[in-house]
């Protein structure tokens, strides 16, 4: 088995160009880069290992790979949230020493703050940064107005459904316009229509700040339809297997509809072809835990 | 034309069905509610009833068990003629302001201090034995060092009751900080947020949850610390009433500050209901609230 993996399909000329910010701001650029955490018990445990990865400025990057295999773990070293043990992190040209600026994070579980109204936490992001009460809530207002959910200003949380929690991490993820969005498998707590729902709106959105997005899912036709790229990670301690250039056109339109494109299923083929093999060796590891386990269990 | 007049009419029909529903559910619920209370009100007559009688005819001996009209002549004469140490008004006030006095300081420092030990865990590994050590001991034995140090006066009742109050808000509020959704605080973070400001927006409003549930067993532990610290050496207060009734034999008097420290308890749980309601507005109501008023 090669770490290259199958060949990277022929990119589409021209589409790099449109993708990409002018000002350069958001790239990031992983360079051999190994994460090891210390459980508490004292024990080592690698999470990704000499990972290399490139994210030019405004590109679209989902990254897929079985569970447990270091997804998340790439983007908490992007975000600045830990440090790498080995290699480099860095981001718009500058390495990453704390909280990366200009980073955003969408997370799986939506991170709003429960006894705050939709408005104040769309707001928190301009108020940390500095600017008075009085103008974050009307940049929030904006943004609220800007994902579709005027007239919910005063709500709460918790008195939203599933997707419209999550248009308002969106808004309160974008308030800050970023350079670098990264997004923890945003949509898997949704059901499957409101997915397709706020997997378009995420392109029309990410289509007027272009900031460069690193998206983790294990969805791969999520990953296909949104992505300029797709990063393939092996089975834990995760590596870089492969990686495909998407060259669907944009914009894509309908992400449900782009399914049935020759192309898509063409790509898709490909990349399950990777991903497989990582799928089920990250399967069998498991049953043979669970099996050690069993027989632990069994003798006790 | 008559099809339409149809389906309108059963629309209607259905609508007054709702409607019939409706009223005969509103009705269930009032009656349910007329039924408990005069269950509740049952229950408290037959005992106080049962009590006089008892002390009446002699079952029980209104000498040592007293007797409800005893008590209501006691409670009267008190705050007619004043009791020992001045007016009865005089011994509630001074009750009541330790046990405020005391509530506010071990809340306070029960907070700064559960928030500060969350926050850093470093302080946390150092004094998490000594505080565990000082919270095994029975901490209202220390109400008898704190009249050693501080006199009779109010200072060592409030001290008492600060003690016994800071620990139950300090674990809460250690546990809340603890329990913060991670999530929450690197998202914060992310967004340009110092540690203070994490602090304000995030770990606070979220402890504050665990703290509000534990203000209601500290405001019992206040009247508690206040009390005692009154037993044990004082010149003013209800803790002092009690003492003094004990030792002359006076079972209704006993009784009647007791059911004068309970009522004083009982408004303040009504005074703390109402904060806690407003503290914790933006909370979905759970079907758990029905339960708990129940209780």
């Amino acid at each position: 088995m090669t770490d290259t993996g199958p060949a990277p399909a022929p990119m589409a000329s021209g589409r790099q160009g449109s993708a990409t910010r002018t000002d350069g701001a958001g790239g990031v650029e992983l360079r051999n880069v190994t994460k090891r955490f210390v459980t508490p018990t004292g024990a080592a445990m690698t999470a990704i290992r000499d990972v290399t990865l490139t994210v030019e400025p405004g590109q679209f990057c989902a990254v897929v790979g079985p569970t447990g295999c270091g997804k998340s773990t790439t983007l908490t070293l992007a975000a600045g949230l830990e440090m790498p043990s080995a290699g480099s992190v860095r981001v718009s040209g500058e390495p990453v020493t704390g909280i990366t600026k200009g980073a955003s994070f969408v997370f799986q579980s939506d991170a709003l703050l429960p006894w705050k109204p939709v408005l104040d936490n769309v707001a928190l992001g301009p108020m940390f940064r500095g600017m008075n009460k009085a103008e974050a809530k009307e940049r929030a207002r904006d943004w609220l107005r800007t994902v579709g959910l005027a007239g919910f200003e005063q709500h709460y949380p918790h008195q939203l459904s599933g997707g419209m929690r999550k248009r308002v991490s969106l808004a309160a993820a974008l308030i800050n316009e970023p350079s670098m969005l990264l997004m923890d498998e945003p949509f898997s707590a949704l059901d499957v229509q409101t997915r397709a729902i706020m997997s378009n709106e995420l392109l029309t959105l990410w289509d007027r700040q272009k900031p460069s997005v690193i998206f983790v899912t294990h969805d791969l036709e999520e990953a296909i339809g949104l992505a300029d790229k797709v990063v393939v990670i092996t089975a834990g301690p995760g590596t870089v297997k492969a990686e495909f250039e998407i060259d669907l056109p944009r914009p894509r339109g309908d992400v449900q509809s782009i399914r049935f494109n020759k192309r898509f299923l063409e790509l898709y083929q490909q990349i399950w072809e990777a991903l497989r093999e990582e799928v089920d060796e990250a399967y069998a590891r498991t049953s043979r835990t669970a099996d050690r386990a069993q027989a632990a269990g069994g003798r006790v | 034309m008559s099809a339409e007049a149809l389906s309108t009419g059963a629309g209607m029909a259905a609508a007054s069905d709702e409607a019939t529903l409706a009223a005969a559910a509103r009705a269930r619920v009032q009656k349910r509610k007329r039924e408990v209370i005069l269950g509740q009100v049952t229950v408290l007559f037959v005992i106080v009833a049962g009590w006089q009688v008892a002390a009446l005819t002699g079952v029980i001996d209104p000498f040592f068990f007293g007797s409800p009209w005893g008590i209501v002549v006691r409670l009267y004469d008190w705050m007619l003629n004043g009791t020992a140490y001045g007016s009865f008004w005089l011994q509630i006030w001074v009750t009541l302001e330790e046990s405020i006095l005391g509530f506010i300081v071990g809340v306070v420092s029960g907070i700064i201090c559960g928030v500060a030990l969350g926050e850093i865990p470093y302080l946390a590994d150092v004094f998490g034995p000594y505080i565990k050590i000082v919270n095994a001991l029975p901490r209202i034995v220390l109400g008898s060092i704190f009249v050693m140090w501080l006199g009779l006066g109010l200072p060592s009742k409030v001290l008492l009751a600060a003690v016994l109050v800071f620990f139950v808000v300090f674990f809460n509020a250690f546990q809340g900080v603890r329990s913060v959704d991670r999530n929450l605080i690197s998202n914060a973070r992310i967004l340009g947020a110092s540690r203070l400001q994490v602090v304000r927006h995030v770990v606070f409003p979220s402890a504050m949850t665990w703290i509000i549930a534990s203000l209601h067993v500290a405001l019992g532990f206040s009247i508690i610390g206040a009390i005692v610290g009154e037993f044990l050496g004082s010149e003013k207060g209800l803790g002092l009433v009690i003492a003094t009734a004990q030792n002359t034999f006076d079972a209704n008097g006993v009784f009647g500050a007791m059911l004068v420290i309970g009522l004083l308890a009982l408004s303040a749980e009504w005074v703390m209901a109402k904060l806690e309601k407003r503290l914790l507005a933006w909370q979905p109501k759970g079907n758990g609230d029905s339960t708990i008023q129940g209780l």
